[in-house]
């Protein structure tokens, strides 16, 4: 039967004797677990980051943009090459039937102006149904009806952030203000967004009904066009789909023949975002990964002064051997007491690895996130790392002959 | 049967081509309760003998049966048990270990024997006080003089009641004062506790506290007389 007990307190008493060499010892599994613990921290965050990114943008949305696709990318139609209209829009809506809502946009930078507070942002010419399309909800007030579209009423939505700069604390619903010197009325507010995937406050802006925005601010050089048409597909296997009727839908609308490239691009934004949460999960598989080879060379130096001390302490084994010590019992002694060391350092390392990544994030501004997964895995990884390590210089001591080890120099 | 028996033990060592032959066919019967004194000159294969009987090595050929159980069957690990419940060895170097109380050395072979801590504790006093150093258990070997060392090894040999114990010359570092507080302990043990005691010794005067001498002489037992 074997003491488990009794064998820590013999581990601790065997480290305690070399109080200077446990610690280097138990710095190479430090740092491998900080580093470990810290690389997942930094992987972690970034997916984490571009997930909520995701769901800020909206889930299962396709953009369809002027503009022929080039190899090099998109090519941005200027204002003059714009191709997209309200009708194409419409169409969309009613012929695709892997697509659930459309919205279209005309957008541009304007003043707006409420007393004597004056502010430049973003404003949206859109439809109703873009507040669907972004799964963004009002905070207060009402959204404008297809009918305000219809009819290009002076209507307008504020993003928090426009309220905050026009506002303050006064309750802007019912107020007007002037874009373009435009008279509109705020009929609603909406909720906080927060950053965009490249960086932009998106409640820094004003949506406003897409005629109003074609006929009253933005001059159009033709009667209906729009910069963007958003979409979003019935659901995330709907988005190939939706993608493939926009495209025929929109060819044969534009009359591009068979060989001819297409005058606009149509891009699944999910599909690039979740492209891109992949990316960094796998970066952060990539860093953890050799973060681990720092914790496996502190194994190798678990092992080594495991080694040294079967060596130096032949005659204590011996002597245990003498009085009854079991093949098991010297074993289990030397891996626990290499397990002692792992555990140790690898708490010690959990604990630098979180400050370490709490400093990063103050230092660089990433942000980290250290998970309870990442926190059990290394600890685990650690004592692992200890049983392994321990376990050949523990079965080399285990072996020794008893005469042999008691007269050893 | 006698509780020791060794017969026609041989023991080799091979050193690269030549063979060192440290036994040459012993065969000796040793009874419960005797106290025998092993004796001869250096290199006789006194203590090649002596840690054959205590189960730390194995004849190249020979049996040797301990309690009628034949030792040359059993393995590592059974042969460590035997060590541990059967066998108290007192060495000349007394090997306690560095750095740990008497006491937790005295406890040491009830530590491989599933014993609880509070009753290994008691033992470990008990046993203490059996060699008169209950007041000693918190000293560490190196605050302990030669024969305080040696009576804290032989409170290890008895504390799991062993009918056997083993003495390779346990009073070769010790002045001739201590050599007999040590023989008195060893002689206390085999006649009140009725612990057969087998040990090796140069010196008539520690023999002489013996029933019956063993000589040894080349590998071979030379003469064997009880007194
Ligand atoms: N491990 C070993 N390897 C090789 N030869 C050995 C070994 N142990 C003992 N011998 C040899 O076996 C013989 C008997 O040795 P042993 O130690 O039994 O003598 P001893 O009677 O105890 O002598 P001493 O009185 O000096 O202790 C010696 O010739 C010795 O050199
Ligand atoms: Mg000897």
């Amino acid at each position: 039967m074997i003491n488990i007990p009794s064998t820590f307190r013999i581990s601790f008493r065997a480290l305690k004797v070399n109080k200077m060499r446990s610690a280097l010892t138990m710095l190479g599994i430090i740092i491998g677990v900080a580093a470990v613990i810290t690389m997942l921290a930094v992987g972690t965050g970034a997916s984490r980051k571009i997930s909520e990114q995701i769901s800020s943008i909206g889930s299962n949305l396709i953009m369809v943009l002027p503009g022929a696709t080039t190899s090099g990318g998109v090519r941005m139609g200027a204002g003059t090459q714009s191709t997209l209209t309200i009708g194409d829009a419409d169409a969309i809506q009613k012929e695709c039937n892997a697509v659930s809502d459309v919205a279209p946009v005309l957008s541009g930078v304007a003043q707006v102006v409420y007393g004597h507070q004056n502010w430049s942002t973003g404003i949206t010419g859109t439809t109703p149904s873009m507040l669907i399309v972004r799964d963004w909800p009002l905070a207060s007030g009402r959204s404008f009806t297809d009918r305000d579209v219809r009819s290009a009423t002076k209507v307008c939505l504020l993003g928090q952030t426009v309220v905050d700069g026009l506002f303050g604390d006064t309750d802007p619903i019912g107020q007007v203000v002037r874009i373009k010197k435009v008279p509109f009325i705020v009929i609603g507010v909406l909720a906080i967004k927060g950053q965009s995937p490249h960086g932009q406050d998106q409640d820094d802006s004003i949506y406003v009904p897409v005629t109003t925005a074609q006929k009253k601010l933005f001059g159009t050089p033709f009667p209906g066009m729009v910069r963007i048409i958003m979409v979003k597909a019935k659901s995330s296997e709907a988005l190939a789909p939706a993608e493939k009727q926009i495209n025929d839908l929109l060819r044969q609308r534009h009359h591009i023949g068979q060989k001819q490239e297409s005058d606009f691009t149509v891009r699944n934004l999910t599909q690039i975002m979740e492209t891109a949460e992949q990316s960094a999960k796998v970066m952060t598989l990539l860093l953890g990964a050799i973060a681990s080879i720092s914790l496996l060379v502190g194994g190798i130096g678990i092992m080594n002064i495991m080694l040294v001390s079967v060596t130096e302490r032949t005659r204590e084994i011996g002597i245990r051997m003498a009085v009854g010590a079991k093949t098991w019992d010297i074993r289990l002694q030397f891996i626990v007491e290499a397990v002692t060391l792992s555990l140790i350092g690898g708490i010690a390392g959990i604990v630098l690895g979180i400050s370490g990544s709490k400093g990063l994030t103050i230092l660089t501004d990433w942000s980290t996130t250290v998970s309870p997964v990442a926190i059990l895995l290394s600890f685990g990884f650690s004592g692992l790392v200890g049983v392994f390590f321990g376990f050949y210089p523990a079965y080399k001591a285990s072996l020794l002959d008893p005469i042999d080890a008691l007269r050893y120099e | 049967m006698a509780i020791i028996e060794a017969q026609e033990i041989t023991k080799v060592y091979s050193l690269g081509d030549i063979d060192v032959n440290a036994l040459i066919g012993v065969s000796l019967a040793i009874e419960k309760d005797e106290f025998v004194a092993i004796m001869g000159p250096s290199g006789s294969g006194k203590s090649t003998f002596m840690n054959i009987l205590g189960c730390l090595d194995k004849p190249t050929s020979g049996k040797y049966f301990l309690e009628n159980i034949d030792i040359s069957d059993l393995n590592r690990d059974k042969l460590a048990a035997i060590r541990n419940k059967k066998i108290g060895f007192v060495f000349q170097g007394f090997n306690l270990l560095p750095r740990t109380s008497a006491l937790e050395n005295v406890e040491l072979p009830m530590l491989y024997d599933g014993i609880s801590a509070k009753e290994r504790k008691e033992k470990a006093l008990e046993a203490l006080k059996k060699v008169g150093l209950e007041d000693r258990g918190d000293h560490h070997p190196n605050q302990l003089s030669g024969g305080q060392q040696q009576r804290v090894a032989i409170a290890r040999a008895l504390v799991n009641n062993a009918p056997i114990i083993f003495a390779d010359e346990p009073t070769g570092n010790l002045d001739t004062k201590t050599s007999v507080e040590i023989m008195k302990i060893l002689v206390e043990l085999n006649t009140q506790s009725n612990i057969t005691i087998i040990l090796v010794t140069h010196e008539d005067n520690i023999a002489a506290y013996s029933r019956r001498i063993i000589k040894f002489l080349d590998g071979c037992v030379i003469s064997d007389e009880i007194r």
